[in-house]
């Protein structure tokens, strides 16, 4: 009988535990991801790129990147500061911070959509000023960029937190007693310490912001060429029964998850590498 | 540069990190601050350095009879070593080094020649000369801990603060170090505070011992006096071991003589328990006989030991010739 280390399974359970393994990937993530790209091709490659190269989905590109570009790099300044915040000092109300920071995860999507229309929607909080002042947010691009900076609030200081935390400021203050600045503990410190984790934040916080469905659905109104993001236009074409045409534009957004997968995995491996050589 | 701390008191919300705290540490002096873990003198060195604020309306500390309570830890000119060295990891060994000159305001910062001519100063002083280009992690526990002393020292400080400076080193490493450190000190002149927990450390390093407690000093002097001349129970017990006996009198294990139980001078008579030897040294465990409750400790040669030719269970007699009572 051929030796066997104690801490390994036998053949037979570790064969039936990864082919269960890999049959769930498959049938879960693999098979759909497969089949927007069969579906979005059926009818061949022009149809697919004439699904792509219509006045609405370019406009509905254009107004996803758009929200993105806004909401990444505020939810990045905002991120920062929040975890800096609460990781680098004690104070009073600290917990009930770090609890707000993570409400856009704990409330729907829709929920977060509809709280934007009840404050600023026609019939809703301040409706009434903002018609007499002229302006529109809700069913409008100030709407959508509103509830996508809402949902995708928390990636980045959710991530940058527990890494800080567990760096801990000794040297902040290491800079501090060197007599740095507080911009130069900041730049040549802090921020060459966290700088993969920021990253990481980044990326999955832009994920999120061209993704996001719910909250930007209630919003927007759905006026085509005008209010519809991506996603928002996939459904739409798909109501419309145009499935090649759906497809075809979830194709974008799937690309996008597998840009975000490959740089993500990127992204840990470089700062793992980094890490290990560390300690 | 002396510094004068003027009665300095610290609380952390209901918990009083610093009583009432005054002290004095002469230039050029060597000083520990030593005592059990919450005593308040990491506190106590932070506060110093800066890095905390004393309670509004408490005390002041002084640098050589200025004030710098409200100077700002950057602007004081204090070199601070952490205990766990806090390096800059994803910087080389001469960035660290060097950090504190590159951020100096430009008016103030020394040419480019002269920042690389200072870092090699100090990585012969250090004696961590060709390391430059290494990074903190490639590097051994003894040497992180000089990079971080020549950063600290490369901003020409008019004091060293280092807190627990050998504390993560092991024994080996960390007798070396002390010594080095004493000579280091020796050549450098520079007003010292370190703060630890380990009282062989503080006796041996240091011109002038702080002995602290529950945010109290309990007593200051020379290693030769806090040893020799405890003045509180504490202080005796800390400071190297001690048997206390039922009367409340202190007796260090070395001071009590082995003899005979029928010789002369016989203070107490006791059976061997336990019988140690290891080298010269011998130690001896006595439990004392007719009703007296707990063990003494006896370091004897093992020459007298073996002359005597004590066994584990003999009945032997034991001379206290010094008695000192305290509180």
């Amino acid at each position: 009988m051929p030796h066997r280390c104690p801490t390994t399974e036998s053949a037979p359970a570790r064969w039936l535990l990864i082919g269960l393994a890999l049959l769930l990937l498959s049938l879960f993530l693999l098979l759909p991801l497969l089949a927007v790209f069969v579906e979005a091709f059926r009818r061949g490659a022009e149809v697919f790129f004439a699904a792509l190269h219509t006045d609405a989905a370019l406009s509905a590109v254009r107004l996803t990147l758009l929200a993105a570009a806004i909401s990444v790099p505020l939810n990045t300044v905002f991120g920062l500061a929040a975890a800096w915040a609460v990781t680098k000092h004690r104070f009073r109300g600290r917990a009930l911070l770090i609890s707000l920071i993570d409400l856009p995860f704990a409330v729907s999507p829709v929920i977060a959509g509809l709280v934007w229309v009840l404050l600023f929607g026609a019939k809703g909080w301040c409706g009434p000023w903002l018609a007499a002042h002229d302006l529109k947010i809700i069913f409008d691009v100030p709407g959508i960029i509103l509830a996508t900076v809402f949902v995708t609030f928390p990636f980045v200081a959710r991530e940058l937190i527990p890494l800080m935390e567990a760096q801990g400021n000794d040297q902040e203050l290491a800079a501090v007693t060197l007599g740095a600045s507080g911009w130069q503990m900041f730049r040549r410190v802090t921020l060459p310490n966290i700088k993969w984790g920021l990253l990481y934040g980044v990326l999955l916080c832009n994920a999120r912001a061209m993704g996001e469905f719910g909250a930007v659905s209630v919003v927007s109104g759905h006026i085509r060429g005008k209010t519809n993001t991506l996603p928002l236009h996939v459904e739409v074409l798909y109501n419309e029964y145009q499935f090649s045409a759906a497809f075809a534009c979830a194709t974008l957004l799937a690309l996008l998850a597998l840009v975000t997968l490959g740089l993500k995995s990127a992204v840990e491996q470089i700062s793992h590498q980094g890490a290990t050589r560390r300690t | 540069m002396s510094i004068s701390i003027q009665s300095i008191h610290k609380a952390f919300g209901n918990y009083t990190a610093l009583d009432d705290i005054s002290l004095e540490v002469p230039d050029g002096s060597l000083t520990a601050l030593l005592g059990p873990s919450g005593s308040g003198k990491t506190t106590l060195l932070r506060i110093v350095a800066g890095l905390e604020c004393a309670d509004p309306g408490s005390g002041r500390i002084l640098f050589h009879g200025k004030d710098v309570s409200e100077v700002a830890a950057g602007k004081r000119g204090v070199g601070f070593v952490f205990q766990h060295y806090a390096l800059f990891k994803h910087m080389t060994i001469a960035q660290n080094i060097a950090f504190g000159l590159d951020v100096m305001p430009f008016a103030q910062r020394p040419k480019r020649a002269e920042i690389r001519q200072r870092v090699a100063e100090l990585l012969h002083l250090v004696r961590l000369e060709g390391l430059d280009k290494r990074r903190p992690h490639e590097l051994s526990g003894g040497q992180r801990q000089r990079v971080a002393l020549a950063r600290a020292l490369a901003i020409r400080p008019k004091v060293l603060l280092l807190d627990e400076p050998f504390g993560a080193l092991d024994a080996q490493v960390r007798k070396e170090l002390r010594r080095w450190l004493r000579q280091f000190h020796d050549e450098i002149n520079l007003t010292t505070l370190f703060v630890t927990h380990d009282q062989e450390e503080a006796l041996e390093l240091a011109d002038q011992v702080v002995v602290m407690r529950n945010a109290r000093i309990e007593q200051t002097g020379t290693p030769q006096q806090i040893y020799d001349e405890p003045r509180t129970s504490f202080v005796y017990e800390f400071l190297g071991e001690v048997n206390k006996l039922p009367d409340g009198r202190y007796i260090r294990p070395h001071e009590i003589e082995l003899r005979f139980a029928a010789e002369e001078g016989v203070d107490v008579t006791g059976r061997v328990s336990h019988l140690f030897v290891a080298g010269p040294f011998a130690r001896v465990s006595v439990v004392p006989e007719h009703g007296r409750r707990g063990e003494l400790e006896i370091w004897a040669s093992r020459d007298q030991v073996e002359e005597m030719a004590l066994a584990n269970g003999d009945v032997i007699g034991l001379h206290f010739p010094t008695l000192k009572k305290l509180t």
